[in-house]
């Protein structure tokens, strides 16, 4: 990127340069100074003195190719539109499929699944408070459970976003069930959704399971596993939504997660894995925040810094190694409860920033999210709103259509400058793994977080709503509350005793036996045996319990 | 807030399973900005250990943070806090909390629920003022 000042043979830009300064300082009186969330200053006007083009091809160059700053395909939403992957999941494992199935039926391709709170905190149903059960997520436990789940479907041609943090039960429970219908593990695709276990130990606490050093290895054995049975499996997917959810701002969300992304390569490498093996199946997940150009800006940025570091850092050779891909969702932080419909126009603005961000797969919040999980018709109002500005507004008739703007480009030079100094904050402190150990990406988060809550306690920034523009909110429009019925649940909790009385004790037992004592053998590959356990009849719960009795029981560190 | 001798004691946690903490995180800074002492713990704390902390720390009010479901626990913590001996102990709870779920919430006992867009002044002065009235309370 450029930082020169540039020469521009523009007879008479200078003159008109003065005289438009002049007139606007006329018109505005006292300029007050704006900076974005990330802390960049923003000029009231951007000219070819900001940005030339003379650089473009080291700067831009054309989609697909290096630095892929304008697109990591040639044809990009031009020839393929982005996934619409909505975030699914609720009650038992029959909820879950009839949601699919009617998900499925509407066209969809790529689906998700979500399980219960209990899931992520790596229990089994029975092992919390029933009150809980299925009010966030689908409650799945074992290998009949994810066969109901995706009972009637195909799994070998079916993209599965799994929301499965570490050590990845839920993945095994569905090759669990791919064997037990004959489907090769080859055939089987989609995304180890949360499979970041640094940003779950320093921003989205619920997902942290097993303590660091495990988690650490744990990682490199899926990834490393993936690549020898899963090729179409995506087995990473590195979160700058948790930090920037936690309160980083854009920008250090950008740097903090690829930050983390070298950190996982670097781990990767120092196993004797070659790059190109494992980067392709690299995936990035990214908050759309309402900042509308700064959210574009941090986009363009990353993908253009990924590419550069891949290719520098690590020598990749391969393209598909250098393609920066993501997933966007639009943020829940900047939704308000009052006046909730205000969201739905709140949503499209960030959809909006993370097409011409250009992002490979969305998900919309719908519009009561806090209100409540999500019903099924604001759901469906979140995917209208995809289809609308896709098919509609027309977005998507022309790669990357803000590039070349001299705004968007000289922004997109300046959030590079601002996550690159986030990136040798955290390189100073030896690297993200040693810097989320010692609580520094907690405390700058923890900072960011306070300013910006303080600028809207002080009004500085505007909700409409909430500190500007207030009305009374009409209760009626609030849609009764849905949750589990208590009998469904009890229901799921007797298949879960019938399930472990009935199956073969003997082959769950050596499996949860060789589980453990490959956590304590270097050579071995721990997830090989996550698997194995999975197949033999082993339990989500009993897989995680196991392995944090032998590394550890995972505790983020929070600060206040 | 006005003066006093001892500043409000505020345990600010979560119960349950969920761990989303940015609010609870920000609420605890502004309590202690604010001159209160606050007691912060990580999130998925059990009744038992809520109600364990509020003895040993000797607190007036208790913060419940709930993003996802966990304030259908709230009741079995006041009921959990009552058998203690610890009734005048004020619990709020802030986040989602869902219309139905807020009605059901005071009839246990609590005393405030704070939703989104509630402002750091607000929340510093019902706090104080629960803090007040748990000491009156405690006092007869």
């Amino acid at each position: 990127m450029s930082q020169q000042p540039i020469q521009l043979p523009l007879p008479g830009f200078e003159a008109a340069k003065v005289r438009w300064q002049d007139e606007y300082g006329q018109q505005i009186g006292a300029e007050n100074s704006r900076r974005n969330r990330s802390g960049v200053k923003v000029r009231p006007l951007y000219t070819p003195a900001d940005w030339s083009g003379e650089r473009y091809l080291e700067d831009l160059g054309f989609p697909g190719q290096v630095p892929m700053t304008r697109g990591i395909y040639p044809s990009m939403h031009r020839g393929r539109s982005w996934s619409q992957r909505q975030l699914i999941g609720l009650g038992t494992p029959q909820d879950y499929n009839g949601r699919l199935k009617r998900i499925l039926d509407a066209g969809g391709s790529a689906v998700s699944l979500i399980p219960c709170n209990s899931v992520y905190r790596g229990f089994d149903a029975d092992e919390v408070d029933a009150l809980l059960l299925g009010t966030c997520g689908a409650v799945v436990n074992t290998v009949d459970d994810m066969d109901t789940c995706f009972e009637g479907v195909d799994i070998a041609t079916l993209s599965t976003a799994m929301n499965d943090p570490l050590p990845f039960t839920l993945l095994a429970l569905l090759l669990a069930v791919a064997k037990r219908r004959g489907v090769p593990w080859n055939k089987v695709t989609g995304t180890s959704n949360q499979s970041d276990y640094i940003s779950h130990f320093v921003a989205n606490h619920m997902f942290f399971r097993i303590a660091l050093p495990g988690s650490r290895r744990i990682l490199v054995d899926h990834i490393d596993f993936a690549a020898r049975h899963l090729p179409g499996w995506n087995p990473v997917s590195v979160v700058g939504q948790h930090m920037q959810q936690a309160g980083a701002t854009p920008a250090e969300a950008m740097g903090l997660t690829l930050s983390t992304a070298v950190q996982y390569a670097q781990d990767c490498i120092a196993r004797g894995m070659d790059p190109d093996a494992f980067l392709p199946r690299f995936t990035f997940f990214f908050d759309i925040s309402i900042s509308f150009f700064e959210e574009i800006a941090k986009m363009r940025a990353g993908r253009r810094i990924w590419c550069q570091l891949v290719r520098e850092r690590f020598g990749a050779r391969d393209p598909r190694s250098w393609r920066f891909k993501f997933h966007g969702q639009t943020s829940g932080v900047d939704l308000t409860r009052q006046q909730p419909l205000n969201n739905i126009a709140r949503v499209t603005a960030q959809a909006m920033a993370g097409i011409f961000g250009g992002l490979q797969s969305l998900h919309t919040d719908a519009h009561d999210e806090v209100l409540s999980v999500p019903t099924e018709g604001a759901a469906r109002i979140a995917v209208s709103t995809q289809n609308i500005l896709r098919e509609e507004a027309h977005l998507t008739d022309v790669i990357d259509p803000l590039g070349g703007s001299y705004y968007v480009e000289k922004l997109t030079d300046d959030m590079e400058e601002e996550i690159r100094a986030v990136m040798d904050r955290v390189e100073d402190a030896g690297g993200m793994y040693r810097a989320v150990e010692s609580g520094a990406v907690q405390s700058m988060i923890g900072t960011s977080a306070l300013a910006f809550q303080e600028k809207v306690e002080s009004g500085e920034q505007t909700v409409v709503g909430v500190n500007a523009y207030r009305a009374e909110d009409d209760l009626s429009m609030r849609a009764a509350l849905s949750r589990p019925r208590p009998e469904i649940m009890q229901a799921q909790l007797e298949r879960l005793a019938r399930y472990k009385r009935g199956r073969p004790m003997d082959a769950v037992n050596t499996g949860l036996d060789a589980l453990a004592r490959s956590a304590g053998t270097e050579q071995d590959n721990v997830y090989e045996k996550v698997v194995d356990a999975a197949v033999a009849g082993a339990t989500h719960g009993e897989i995680v319990a196991t392995l944090r009795e032998e590394m550890g029981f995972g505790q983020p560190l929070v600060q206040v | 807030m006005a003066e006093r001798s001892e500043p409000p004691r505020v345990l600010v946690t979560k119960l349950g399973l969920d761990g989303h903490d940015r609010g609870s995180r920000v609420v605890a800074a502004f309590l202690r900005d604010a001159g209160m002492e606050v007691i912060y713990t990580n999130p998925w704390q059990e009744i038992a250990a809520v109600v364990q902390l509020a003895l040993q720390e000797d607190v007036d009010v208790i913060g419940i943070s709930s993003l996802a479901t966990d304030h259908l626990l709230v009741p079995k913590l006041t009921r959990a806090l009552s058998e203690a001996g610890l009734g005048h102990v004020r619990v709020v709870v802030g986040g989602i909390v869902p219309d139905e779920d807020e009605s059901r919430l005071l009839e246990a006992g609590v005393s405030h629920v704070f939703h989104p867009g509630s402002t750091r002044d607000e929340i510093i002065t019902e706090i104080d003022g629960l803090a007040r009235q748990s000491r009156e309370r405690r006092m007869s």
